[in-house]
Protein backbone atom coordinates (compact mmCIF):
# COMPACT_ATOMS: atom_id res chain seq x y z
CA UNK A 1 0.00 0.00 0.00
CA UNK A 2 2.92 2.31 0.72
CA UNK A 3 4.14 1.80 -2.81
CA UNK A 4 0.76 2.55 -4.23
CA UNK A 5 0.56 5.71 -2.18
CA UNK A 6 4.03 6.82 -3.23
CA UNK A 7 3.18 6.27 -6.85
CA UNK A 8 0.07 8.35 -6.57
CA UNK A 9 1.84 11.18 -4.82
CA UNK A 10 4.62 11.37 -7.34
CA UNK A 11 2.15 11.53 -10.17
CA UNK A 12 -0.30 14.06 -8.81
CA UNK A 13 1.19 16.45 -6.30
CA UNK A 14 4.92 16.03 -5.88
CA UNK A 15 5.14 19.19 -3.75
CA UNK A 16 3.34 17.82 -0.73
CA UNK A 17 4.88 14.39 -0.86
CA UNK A 18 7.23 14.98 2.10
CA UNK A 19 4.38 16.17 4.27
CA UNK A 20 2.29 13.21 3.21
CA UNK A 21 5.08 10.82 4.10
CA UNK A 22 5.36 12.36 7.57
CA UNK A 23 1.59 12.12 8.06
CA UNK A 24 1.70 8.55 6.88
CA UNK A 25 4.51 7.72 9.31
CA UNK A 26 2.47 9.10 12.20
CA UNK A 27 -0.60 7.21 11.03
CA UNK A 28 1.32 3.96 11.00
CA UNK A 29 2.90 4.63 14.40
CA UNK A 30 -0.53 5.30 15.92
CA UNK A 31 -1.94 2.22 14.22
CA UNK A 32 0.78 0.09 15.81
CA UNK A 33 -0.01 1.59 19.21
CA UNK A 34 -3.68 0.67 18.88
CA UNK A 35 -3.44 -2.64 17.09
CA UNK A 36 -0.60 -4.40 18.92
CA UNK A 37 -2.48 -5.02 22.20
CA UNK A 38 -5.42 -6.46 20.24
CA UNK A 39 -3.13 -8.64 18.19
CA UNK A 40 -1.47 -9.77 21.37
CA UNK A 41 -4.83 -10.66 22.86
CA UNK A 42 -5.43 -12.85 19.84
CA UNK A 43 -2.04 -14.61 19.76
CA UNK A 44 -2.01 -15.08 23.54
CA UNK A 45 -5.37 -16.81 23.29
CA UNK A 46 -3.80 -19.41 21.00
CA UNK A 47 -0.70 -20.14 23.03
CA UNK A 48 -0.30 -23.43 24.85
CA UNK A 49 -0.13 -22.79 28.60
CA UNK A 50 3.58 -23.62 28.64
CA UNK A 51 4.36 -21.09 25.95
CA UNK A 52 2.51 -18.24 27.57
CA UNK A 53 5.60 -17.52 29.61
CA UNK A 54 7.89 -17.65 26.62
CA UNK A 55 8.84 -14.19 25.63
CA UNK A 56 8.04 -14.62 21.98
CA UNK A 57 5.21 -12.69 20.40
CA UNK A 58 3.88 -15.48 18.21
CA UNK A 59 3.26 -18.99 19.52
CA UNK A 60 5.22 -21.89 18.02
CA UNK A 61 2.10 -23.99 17.85
CA UNK A 62 -1.43 -22.67 17.65
CA UNK A 63 -3.50 -24.25 20.38
CA UNK A 64 -7.08 -23.95 19.22
CA UNK A 65 -8.15 -26.20 22.10
CA UNK A 66 -7.99 -23.16 24.37
CA UNK A 67 -11.28 -22.19 22.85
CA UNK A 68 -12.92 -25.47 23.78
CA UNK A 69 -11.19 -25.75 27.16
CA UNK A 70 -12.78 -22.51 28.26
CA UNK A 71 -16.20 -24.13 28.04
CA UNK A 72 -15.08 -26.77 30.54
CA UNK A 73 -13.44 -24.32 32.91
CA UNK A 74 -16.31 -21.84 33.30
CA UNK A 75 -20.05 -22.16 32.50
CA UNK A 76 -19.50 -20.09 29.39
CA UNK A 77 -22.72 -21.05 27.65
CA UNK A 78 -24.78 -20.15 30.71
CA UNK A 79 -23.09 -16.76 30.91
CA UNK A 80 -23.58 -16.27 27.19
CA UNK A 81 -27.28 -17.09 27.42
CA UNK A 82 -27.72 -14.70 30.36
CA UNK A 83 -25.84 -11.88 28.63
CA UNK A 84 -27.84 -12.31 25.44
CA UNK A 85 -31.13 -12.40 27.33
CA UNK A 86 -30.38 -9.28 29.37
CA UNK A 87 -29.09 -7.36 26.33
CA UNK A 88 -32.02 -8.24 24.09
CA UNK A 89 -34.66 -7.42 26.70
CA UNK A 90 -32.89 -4.16 27.54
CA UNK A 91 -32.75 -3.13 23.88
CA UNK A 92 -36.47 -3.85 23.45
CA UNK A 93 -37.28 -1.79 26.54
CA UNK A 94 -35.13 1.12 25.49
CA UNK A 95 -36.24 1.27 21.85
CA UNK A 96 -39.97 0.87 22.51
CA UNK A 97 -40.33 3.23 25.45
CA UNK A 98 -37.83 5.92 24.44
CA UNK A 99 -39.55 6.24 21.08
CA UNK A 100 -43.01 6.51 22.64
CA UNK A 101 -41.83 9.19 25.04
CA UNK A 102 -39.96 11.01 22.28
CA UNK A 103 -43.13 10.93 20.16
CA UNK A 104 -44.91 12.91 22.85
CA UNK A 105 -42.14 15.50 22.75
CA UNK A 106 -41.93 15.70 18.97
CA UNK A 107 -45.41 15.42 17.47
CA UNK A 108 -47.88 16.27 20.21
CA UNK A 109 -48.81 19.61 21.71
CA UNK A 110 -49.52 19.58 25.41
CA UNK A 111 -49.06 21.99 28.31
CA UNK A 112 -45.66 21.85 29.97
CA UNK A 113 -44.09 19.86 27.18
CA UNK A 114 -40.94 21.87 26.57
CA UNK A 115 -40.27 22.51 30.24
CA UNK A 116 -40.51 18.79 30.96
CA UNK A 117 -38.14 18.04 28.10
CA UNK A 118 -35.49 20.36 29.51
CA UNK A 119 -36.04 18.76 32.87
CA UNK A 120 -35.40 15.30 31.40
CA UNK A 121 -32.16 16.56 29.88
CA UNK A 122 -31.18 18.02 33.25
CA UNK A 123 -31.64 14.65 34.97
CA UNK A 124 -28.61 13.40 33.02
CA UNK A 125 -26.42 15.46 35.34
CA UNK A 126 -27.29 13.39 38.38
CA UNK A 127 -24.55 10.84 39.09
CA UNK A 128 -25.70 7.24 39.24
CA UNK A 129 -23.99 6.72 42.59
CA UNK A 130 -26.56 8.91 44.30
CA UNK A 131 -29.49 6.71 43.34
CA UNK A 132 -27.60 3.39 43.30
CA UNK A 133 -28.14 2.42 46.94
CA UNK A 134 -31.85 3.27 47.28
CA UNK A 135 -32.53 1.47 43.99
CA UNK A 136 -30.68 -1.54 45.35
CA UNK A 137 -32.88 -1.39 48.45
CA UNK A 138 -36.03 -1.18 46.31
CA UNK A 139 -35.06 -4.32 44.39
CA UNK A 140 -34.12 -6.08 47.58
CA UNK A 141 -37.52 -5.29 49.10
CA UNK A 142 -39.18 -6.55 45.94
CA UNK A 143 -37.22 -9.80 46.25
CA UNK A 144 -35.62 -9.21 42.85
CA UNK A 145 -32.00 -9.77 43.88
CA UNK A 146 -30.37 -12.56 41.93
CA UNK A 147 -32.77 -12.15 39.06
CA UNK A 148 -32.44 -10.32 35.75
CA UNK A 149 -35.26 -7.93 36.62
CA UNK A 150 -33.11 -5.20 38.20
CA UNK A 151 -30.96 -5.18 35.05
CA UNK A 152 -33.84 -5.01 32.57
CA UNK A 153 -37.07 -3.65 34.08
CA UNK A 154 -35.74 -0.09 34.67
CA UNK A 155 -35.19 0.27 30.92
CA UNK A 156 -38.90 0.00 30.22
CA UNK A 157 -39.51 3.48 31.62
CA UNK A 158 -38.36 5.74 28.84
CA UNK A 159 -34.99 4.06 28.30
CA UNK A 160 -32.94 6.89 29.75
CA UNK A 161 -32.86 10.61 29.12
CA UNK A 162 -30.15 10.43 26.50
CA UNK A 163 -32.02 7.96 24.30
CA UNK A 164 -35.19 10.05 24.52
CA UNK A 165 -33.09 12.99 23.38
CA UNK A 166 -31.58 11.07 20.44
CA UNK A 167 -35.00 9.80 19.33
CA UNK A 168 -36.52 13.25 19.51
CA UNK A 169 -33.68 14.77 17.50
CA UNK A 170 -34.39 12.29 14.75
CA UNK A 171 -38.18 12.59 14.95
CA UNK A 172 -37.90 16.33 14.40
CA UNK A 173 -36.52 15.64 10.93
CA UNK A 174 -39.67 13.73 9.90
CA UNK A 175 -42.00 16.04 7.91
CA UNK A 176 -44.92 17.21 10.02
CA UNK A 177 -47.18 17.17 6.97
CA UNK A 178 -46.93 13.39 6.94
CA UNK A 179 -48.22 13.18 10.49
CA UNK A 180 -50.96 15.74 9.92
CA UNK A 181 -52.14 13.96 6.80
CA UNK A 182 -52.45 10.73 8.73
CA UNK A 183 -54.41 12.51 11.44
CA UNK A 184 -56.85 13.93 8.95
CA UNK A 185 -57.28 10.41 7.58
CA UNK A 186 -58.39 9.44 11.06
CA UNK A 187 -55.30 7.59 12.27
CA UNK A 188 -54.93 7.43 16.05
CA UNK A 189 -51.69 8.75 17.52
CA UNK A 190 -50.64 5.25 18.43
CA UNK A 191 -51.14 4.05 14.88
CA UNK A 192 -49.17 6.97 13.50
CA UNK A 193 -46.39 6.13 15.92
CA UNK A 194 -46.38 2.44 15.04
CA UNK A 195 -46.98 2.52 11.29
CA UNK A 196 -45.47 5.82 10.13
CA UNK A 197 -42.90 7.16 12.57
CA UNK A 198 -41.19 3.94 13.62
CA UNK A 199 -40.67 2.55 10.10
CA UNK A 200 -39.10 5.88 9.10
CA UNK A 201 -36.77 5.86 12.09
CA UNK A 202 -34.64 2.83 11.37
CA UNK A 203 -31.32 4.74 11.44
CA UNK A 204 -31.85 6.15 14.92
CA UNK A 205 -33.29 2.85 16.14
CA UNK A 206 -30.15 1.11 14.88
CA UNK A 207 -27.89 3.64 16.57
CA UNK A 208 -29.72 3.43 19.89
CA UNK A 209 -29.88 -0.38 19.74
CA UNK A 210 -26.14 -0.57 19.22
CA UNK A 211 -25.33 1.86 22.01
CA UNK A 212 -27.69 -0.02 24.31
CA UNK A 213 -26.21 -3.36 23.33
CA UNK A 214 -22.70 -2.10 24.02
CA UNK A 215 -23.79 -0.78 27.39
CA UNK A 216 -25.70 -3.87 28.42
CA UNK A 217 -23.24 -6.45 27.08
CA UNK A 218 -20.31 -4.69 28.71
CA UNK A 219 -22.03 -3.66 31.94
CA UNK A 220 -20.14 -4.87 34.97
CA UNK A 221 -21.38 -2.94 38.01
CA UNK A 222 -25.03 -3.90 37.52
CA UNK A 223 -24.47 -7.68 37.39
CA UNK A 224 -21.88 -7.37 40.16
CA UNK A 225 -24.41 -5.80 42.51
CA UNK A 226 -27.47 -7.83 41.59
CA UNK A 227 -26.28 -11.28 40.52
CA UNK A 228 -24.42 -13.23 43.17
CA UNK A 229 -25.62 -16.68 42.10
CA UNK A 230 -23.06 -18.19 39.74
CA UNK A 231 -25.71 -19.66 37.46
CA UNK A 232 -27.09 -16.14 36.97
CA UNK A 233 -23.79 -14.55 35.99
CA UNK A 234 -23.11 -12.65 32.78
CA UNK A 235 -20.06 -12.88 30.56
CA UNK A 236 -18.55 -9.72 32.00
CA UNK A 237 -19.04 -10.99 35.53
CA UNK A 238 -17.79 -14.49 34.75
CA UNK A 239 -14.70 -13.18 33.01
CA UNK A 240 -13.85 -10.91 35.93
CA UNK A 241 -14.22 -13.81 38.36
CA UNK A 242 -12.09 -16.04 36.18
CA UNK A 243 -9.44 -13.30 36.06
CA UNK A 244 -9.54 -12.91 39.83
CA UNK A 245 -8.02 -16.34 40.53
CA UNK A 246 -4.71 -16.70 42.34
CA UNK A 247 -2.75 -17.77 39.27
CA UNK A 248 -4.73 -16.67 36.25
CA UNK A 249 -4.63 -19.01 33.26
CA UNK A 250 -3.71 -16.31 30.81
CA UNK A 251 -4.22 -18.20 27.58
CA UNK A 252 -7.71 -19.27 28.59
CA UNK A 253 -8.52 -15.81 29.87
CA UNK A 254 -7.52 -14.33 26.55
CA UNK A 255 -9.58 -16.93 24.70
CA UNK A 256 -12.62 -16.11 26.84
CA UNK A 257 -12.06 -12.40 26.18
CA UNK A 258 -11.90 -12.98 22.45
CA UNK A 259 -15.15 -14.95 22.57
CA UNK A 260 -16.87 -12.25 24.60
CA UNK A 261 -15.67 -9.59 22.17
CA UNK A 262 -16.67 -11.54 19.10
CA UNK A 263 -20.36 -10.51 18.88
CA UNK A 264 -19.44 -6.86 19.26
CA UNK A 265 -16.69 -7.02 16.67
CA UNK A 266 -19.00 -8.78 14.20
CA UNK A 267 -21.73 -6.22 14.80
CA UNK A 268 -19.16 -3.50 14.39
CA UNK A 269 -18.11 -4.65 10.96
CA UNK A 270 -21.73 -5.12 9.90
CA UNK A 271 -23.00 -1.79 11.22
CA UNK A 272 -19.91 0.39 11.31
CA UNK A 273 -21.86 3.45 10.27
CA UNK A 274 -24.17 3.26 13.27
CA UNK A 275 -21.35 2.59 15.73
CA UNK A 276 -19.51 5.63 14.49
CA UNK A 277 -22.61 7.78 14.54
CA UNK A 278 -23.42 6.58 18.05
CA UNK A 279 -19.94 7.40 19.30
CA UNK A 280 -19.92 10.78 17.63
CA UNK A 281 -23.13 11.68 19.40
CA UNK A 282 -22.57 10.16 22.77
CA UNK A 283 -19.21 8.64 23.50
CA UNK A 284 -20.87 6.38 26.02
CA UNK A 285 -18.42 3.93 27.50
CA UNK A 286 -19.14 1.52 30.32
CA UNK B 1 -62.67 20.52 8.18
CA UNK B 2 -61.38 23.11 10.64
CA UNK B 3 -63.54 21.55 13.29
CA UNK B 4 -61.99 18.17 12.57
CA UNK B 5 -58.46 19.59 12.96
CA UNK B 6 -59.45 21.30 16.22
CA UNK B 7 -60.84 18.05 17.46
CA UNK B 8 -57.55 16.32 16.74
CA UNK B 9 -55.50 19.02 18.47
CA UNK B 10 -57.67 18.79 21.55
CA UNK B 11 -56.92 15.12 21.82
CA UNK B 12 -53.21 15.76 21.80
CA UNK B 13 -52.74 16.53 25.50
CA UNK B 14 -54.34 13.19 26.33
CA UNK B 15 -51.95 11.29 24.05
CA UNK B 16 -49.06 13.46 25.17
CA UNK B 17 -49.47 12.63 28.83
CA UNK B 18 -50.18 9.00 28.02
CA UNK B 19 -47.02 8.63 25.94
CA UNK B 20 -44.84 10.42 28.44
CA UNK B 21 -46.19 8.42 31.39
CA UNK B 22 -43.58 5.61 31.20
CA UNK B 23 -40.84 8.13 31.77
CA UNK B 24 -42.84 9.85 34.50
CA UNK B 25 -43.40 6.62 36.42
CA UNK B 26 -39.76 5.67 35.92
CA UNK B 27 -38.58 9.03 37.17
CA UNK B 28 -40.70 8.83 40.32
CA UNK B 29 -39.61 5.26 41.13
CA UNK B 30 -35.98 5.25 39.94
CA UNK B 31 -35.20 8.96 40.19
CA UNK B 32 -37.05 11.14 42.66
CA UNK B 33 -37.75 8.54 45.33
CA UNK B 34 -34.15 7.25 45.36
CA UNK B 35 -32.80 10.80 45.57
CA UNK B 36 -34.94 11.54 48.62
CA UNK B 37 -34.12 8.19 50.21
CA UNK B 38 -30.43 8.61 49.49
CA UNK B 39 -30.44 11.92 51.35
CA UNK B 40 -32.29 10.28 54.22
CA UNK B 41 -29.99 7.22 54.33
CA UNK B 42 -26.97 9.50 54.37
CA UNK B 43 -28.23 10.76 57.73
CA UNK B 44 -28.70 7.24 59.07
CA UNK B 45 -26.87 4.18 60.15
CA UNK B 46 -28.25 1.58 57.79
CA UNK B 47 -27.15 -1.97 56.99
CA UNK B 48 -30.17 -3.01 54.85
CA UNK B 49 -31.15 -5.74 57.33
CA UNK B 50 -32.43 -3.48 60.09
CA UNK B 51 -34.42 -0.29 59.61
CA UNK B 52 -32.34 2.92 59.25
CA UNK B 53 -31.31 4.64 62.50
CA UNK B 54 -31.21 8.43 62.27
CA UNK B 55 -27.83 9.76 63.39
CA UNK B 56 -27.78 13.29 61.95
CA UNK B 57 -24.62 14.42 60.20
CA UNK B 58 -22.38 11.81 61.83
CA UNK B 59 -21.67 10.00 58.53
CA UNK B 60 -20.46 13.19 56.88
CA UNK B 61 -18.42 14.14 59.91
CA UNK B 62 -16.78 10.71 60.05
CA UNK B 63 -16.10 10.71 56.31
CA UNK B 64 -14.67 14.19 55.99
CA UNK B 65 -12.70 14.42 59.23
CA UNK B 66 -11.90 10.98 60.57
CA UNK B 67 -11.67 8.57 57.65
CA UNK B 68 -8.10 8.17 56.37
CA UNK B 69 -9.29 6.32 53.29
CA UNK B 70 -11.35 9.32 52.26
CA UNK B 71 -8.22 11.40 51.76
CA UNK B 72 -6.39 8.55 50.05
CA UNK B 73 -9.22 7.79 47.65
CA UNK B 74 -9.76 11.47 46.85
CA UNK B 75 -6.06 11.90 46.13
CA UNK B 76 -6.00 8.82 43.89
CA UNK B 77 -9.08 9.98 42.02
CA UNK B 78 -7.86 13.55 41.55
CA UNK B 79 -4.47 12.26 40.37
CA UNK B 80 -6.23 10.01 37.86
CA UNK B 81 -8.49 12.80 36.69
CA UNK B 82 -5.75 15.43 36.38
CA UNK B 83 -3.36 13.23 34.39
CA UNK B 84 -5.88 11.29 32.34
CA UNK B 85 -8.16 14.11 31.18
CA UNK B 86 -5.51 16.16 29.34
CA UNK B 87 -3.92 13.02 27.89
CA UNK B 88 -7.23 11.75 26.52
CA UNK B 89 -8.28 15.14 25.17
CA UNK B 90 -4.94 16.14 23.69
CA UNK B 91 -4.18 12.68 22.35
CA UNK B 92 -7.53 12.17 20.67
CA UNK B 93 -7.45 15.70 19.29
CA UNK B 94 -4.08 15.03 17.66
CA UNK B 95 -5.42 11.76 16.31
CA UNK B 96 -8.40 13.59 14.88
CA UNK B 97 -6.13 16.11 13.15
CA UNK B 98 -4.07 13.22 11.83
CA UNK B 99 -7.00 11.30 10.36
CA UNK B 100 -8.49 14.50 8.98
CA UNK B 101 -5.81 14.25 6.27
CA UNK B 102 -7.02 12.97 2.94
CA UNK B 103 -4.46 10.20 2.72
CA UNK B 104 -5.30 7.05 0.83
CA UNK B 105 -6.63 4.34 3.11
CA UNK B 106 -7.46 6.79 5.90
CA UNK B 107 -10.71 4.94 6.51
CA UNK B 108 -8.79 1.88 7.66
CA UNK B 109 -6.64 3.89 10.02
CA UNK B 110 -9.74 5.43 11.60
CA UNK B 111 -11.23 1.97 12.07
CA UNK B 112 -8.07 0.63 13.72
CA UNK B 113 -7.95 3.55 16.15
CA UNK B 114 -11.61 3.22 16.96
CA UNK B 115 -11.94 -0.51 17.63
CA UNK B 116 -10.48 -0.48 21.19
CA UNK B 117 -13.30 1.89 22.14
CA UNK B 118 -15.92 -0.81 21.78
CA UNK B 119 -14.13 -3.26 24.09
CA UNK B 120 -15.73 -3.69 27.49
CA UNK B 121 -14.07 -2.51 30.68
CA UNK B 122 -13.65 -6.05 31.96
CA UNK B 123 -11.92 -7.33 28.81
CA UNK B 124 -9.73 -4.25 28.77
CA UNK B 125 -8.75 -4.88 32.34
CA UNK B 126 -7.97 -8.52 31.69
CA UNK B 127 -5.98 -7.74 28.56
CA UNK B 128 -3.98 -5.00 30.23
CA UNK B 129 -3.29 -7.05 33.36
CA UNK B 130 -1.54 -9.35 30.94
CA UNK B 131 0.06 -6.54 28.92
CA UNK B 132 1.40 -5.02 32.13
CA UNK B 133 2.59 -8.27 33.69
CA UNK B 134 6.08 -7.31 34.95
CA UNK B 135 7.80 -10.50 33.77
CA UNK B 136 5.89 -11.76 30.75
CA UNK B 137 3.76 -8.80 29.70
CA UNK B 138 4.33 -7.41 26.24
CA UNK B 139 5.32 -3.97 27.46
CA UNK B 140 8.14 -5.07 29.73
CA UNK B 141 9.28 -7.76 27.32
CA UNK B 142 9.57 -5.09 24.65
CA UNK B 143 11.36 -2.74 27.03
CA UNK B 144 13.85 -5.42 28.02
CA UNK B 145 14.44 -6.19 24.37
CA UNK B 146 15.74 -2.63 24.04
CA UNK B 147 17.71 -3.02 27.23
CA UNK B 148 15.42 -1.22 29.67
CA UNK B 149 14.13 -2.54 32.96
CA UNK B 150 10.38 -2.01 32.92
CA UNK B 151 8.60 -0.98 36.12
CA UNK B 152 6.43 -3.41 38.08
CA UNK B 153 3.34 -1.52 36.92
CA UNK B 154 0.27 -2.77 38.76
CA UNK B 155 2.18 -4.15 41.71
CA UNK B 156 4.24 -1.02 42.30
CA UNK B 157 2.35 1.67 44.17
CA UNK B 158 3.97 4.51 42.24
CA UNK B 159 3.28 2.93 38.83
CA UNK B 160 -0.20 1.50 39.36
CA UNK B 161 -2.08 4.70 38.59
CA UNK B 162 -0.02 5.59 35.50
CA UNK B 163 -0.59 2.01 34.29
CA UNK B 164 -4.36 2.35 34.58
CA UNK B 165 -4.22 5.76 32.90
CA UNK B 166 -2.19 4.33 30.01
CA UNK B 167 -4.81 1.65 29.52
CA UNK B 168 -7.60 4.18 29.66
CA UNK B 169 -6.01 6.43 27.04
CA UNK B 170 -5.49 3.47 24.74
CA UNK B 171 -9.07 2.36 25.13
CA UNK B 172 -10.86 5.67 24.67
CA UNK B 173 -8.58 7.70 22.37
CA UNK B 174 -10.18 6.45 19.16
CA UNK B 175 -13.72 7.03 20.38
CA UNK B 176 -13.01 10.63 21.30
CA UNK B 177 -11.12 11.05 18.04
CA UNK B 178 -14.43 10.60 16.21
CA UNK B 179 -16.07 13.35 18.24
CA UNK B 180 -13.28 15.78 17.42
CA UNK B 181 -13.13 14.66 13.81
CA UNK B 182 -16.77 15.67 13.39
CA UNK B 183 -15.94 19.07 14.86
CA UNK B 184 -12.82 19.50 12.72
CA UNK B 185 -14.78 19.04 9.56
CA UNK B 186 -16.68 22.22 10.39
CA UNK B 187 -13.54 24.39 10.45
CA UNK B 188 -13.55 26.68 7.39
CA UNK B 189 -10.65 25.99 5.00
CA UNK B 190 -10.07 29.71 4.47
CA UNK B 191 -8.80 30.06 8.03
CA UNK B 192 -6.03 27.57 7.34
CA UNK B 193 -5.20 29.30 4.10
CA UNK B 194 -4.86 32.56 6.00
CA UNK B 195 -2.28 30.96 8.29
CA UNK B 196 -0.44 29.57 5.28
CA UNK B 197 -0.25 33.01 3.73
CA UNK B 198 1.28 34.28 6.96
CA UNK B 199 3.85 31.51 6.65
CA UNK B 200 2.53 29.50 9.59
CA UNK B 201 3.17 25.80 9.73
CA UNK B 202 1.34 22.79 11.10
CA UNK B 203 1.60 23.77 14.74
CA UNK B 204 0.49 27.32 14.08
CA UNK B 205 -2.60 26.04 12.31
CA UNK B 206 -3.38 23.71 15.17
CA UNK B 207 -2.75 26.29 17.86
CA UNK B 208 -4.32 29.35 16.22
CA UNK B 209 -7.14 27.94 14.13
CA UNK B 210 -8.12 24.39 15.06
CA UNK B 211 -8.13 24.67 18.83
CA UNK B 212 -9.88 28.04 19.11
CA UNK B 213 -12.44 27.11 16.49
CA UNK B 214 -13.51 23.86 18.08
CA UNK B 215 -12.84 24.95 21.67
CA UNK B 216 -16.53 24.70 22.69
CA UNK B 217 -16.50 21.01 21.69
CA UNK B 218 -13.21 20.44 23.48
CA UNK B 219 -14.62 22.15 26.56
CA UNK B 220 -17.71 19.94 26.58
CA UNK B 221 -15.57 16.81 26.43
CA UNK B 222 -13.15 18.05 29.06
CA UNK B 223 -16.12 18.31 31.39
CA UNK B 224 -17.49 14.89 30.44
CA UNK B 225 -14.10 13.22 30.77
CA UNK B 226 -13.39 14.89 34.09
CA UNK B 227 -16.70 13.70 35.53
CA UNK B 228 -16.10 10.24 34.04
CA UNK B 229 -12.65 10.25 35.63
CA UNK B 230 -14.22 10.89 39.03
CA UNK B 231 -16.27 7.72 38.58
CA UNK B 232 -13.49 5.30 37.63
CA UNK B 233 -14.35 1.88 39.03
CA UNK B 234 -14.24 -1.24 36.84
CA UNK B 235 -10.51 -1.15 36.03
CA UNK B 236 -9.50 -0.84 39.66
CA UNK B 237 -12.01 -3.43 40.82
CA UNK B 238 -10.87 -6.04 38.31
CA UNK B 239 -7.14 -5.31 38.08
CA UNK B 240 -5.99 -4.29 41.51
CA UNK B 241 -8.88 -4.31 43.99
CA UNK B 242 -7.51 -0.96 45.10
CA UNK B 243 -3.96 -2.15 45.78
CA UNK B 244 -1.03 -2.09 46.06
CA UNK B 245 -1.05 -0.19 49.36
CA UNK B 246 -4.34 1.48 48.41
CA UNK B 247 -2.66 3.26 45.51
CA UNK B 248 -5.62 2.52 43.23
CA UNK B 249 -8.33 2.82 45.84
CA UNK B 250 -10.39 5.27 43.81
CA UNK B 251 -13.34 7.04 45.38
CA UNK B 252 -15.97 4.96 43.62
CA UNK B 253 -14.24 1.72 44.52
CA UNK B 254 -14.15 2.76 48.15
CA UNK B 255 -17.83 3.70 47.94
CA UNK B 256 -18.65 0.31 46.47
CA UNK B 257 -16.67 -1.49 49.19
CA UNK B 258 -18.47 0.45 51.90
CA UNK B 259 -21.87 -0.27 50.38
CA UNK B 260 -21.65 -3.85 49.19
CA UNK B 261 -18.84 -5.41 51.22
CA UNK B 262 -19.45 -3.68 54.57
CA UNK B 263 -23.15 -2.96 54.00
CA UNK B 264 -22.75 0.53 55.41
CA UNK B 265 -25.46 1.95 53.19
CA UNK B 266 -25.85 5.17 55.18
CA UNK B 267 -22.16 5.92 55.04
CA UNK B 268 -21.90 5.16 51.34
CA UNK B 269 -24.95 7.31 50.60
CA UNK B 270 -23.15 10.17 52.30
CA UNK B 271 -20.13 9.36 50.12
CA UNK B 272 -22.30 9.55 47.01
CA UNK B 273 -23.51 13.04 47.92
CA UNK B 274 -19.97 14.18 48.64
CA UNK B 275 -19.00 12.84 45.21
CA UNK B 276 -21.85 14.80 43.66
CA UNK B 277 -20.62 17.99 45.33
CA UNK B 278 -17.06 17.29 44.15
CA UNK B 279 -18.34 16.79 40.60
CA UNK B 280 -20.13 20.13 40.81
CA UNK B 281 -16.99 21.85 42.09
CA UNK B 282 -14.84 20.30 39.34
CA UNK B 283 -17.35 21.41 36.71
CA UNK B 284 -17.60 24.88 38.23
CA UNK B 285 -13.80 25.27 38.14
CA UNK B 286 -13.82 24.19 34.49
CA UNK B 287 -16.38 26.83 33.66
CA UNK B 288 -14.28 29.49 35.36
CA UNK B 289 -11.15 28.36 33.53
CA UNK B 290 -13.02 28.12 30.24
CA UNK B 291 -13.34 31.88 30.01
CA UNK B 292 -9.61 31.97 29.39
CA UNK B 293 -9.56 29.58 26.45
CA UNK B 294 -12.98 28.73 25.06
CA UNK B 295 -13.93 30.84 22.10
CA UNK B 296 -17.55 31.20 21.10
CA UNK B 297 -17.95 32.46 17.58
CA UNK B 298 -21.24 34.06 18.64
CA UNK B 299 -19.03 36.78 20.14
CA UNK B 300 -19.61 36.03 23.82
Amino acid sequence: MGLLLGWKMINSKPKISLQTIIVFAFLVAAAIFFIIPMLWLLVSSLKPEAEVFNMSFFPDTLQWENYTKIFERIPFLVYLKNSVFISVVTIIGVVVTSSIVAYAFSFLEWPGRDKLFYFIIATMLLPAQVTMIPIFVIFKELGWLNSFKPLTVPFFFGGGAFNIFLMRQFFLTIPRSLIDAARIDGCSEFRIYATIVMPLSKPVIATISILTFLFSWNDFLGPLIYLSDKAKGTLALGLAQFAGQQDPEWALLMAASVLMMLPIVILFFLFQKYFIRGFMMSGIKE
Amino acid sequence: MIKAIKNIINKQPFWGYLFVSPWLVGFLVFGLYPIVMSLYYSLCQYDVLRIPQYIGLRNYEELLFHDDYFGISIWNTIYYLLIRTPLVIFGSLLLAVLVNNAVRGIKYFRTIYFVPSIISGVILSVLWMWMLNPEYGLINVTLSFFGFDGPLWLIDQSWSKPAIILMSVWSIGGGRMLVFLAALQGVPKELYEAVEIDGGGWWSKFRNVTVPFISPVIFLWVIIEAVAGLQVFVEAYVMTKGGPLNSTLFYNLYLYNKAFDDFQMGYSSAMAWVLFVIALIVTFIQFRLSKKWVYYSGGK
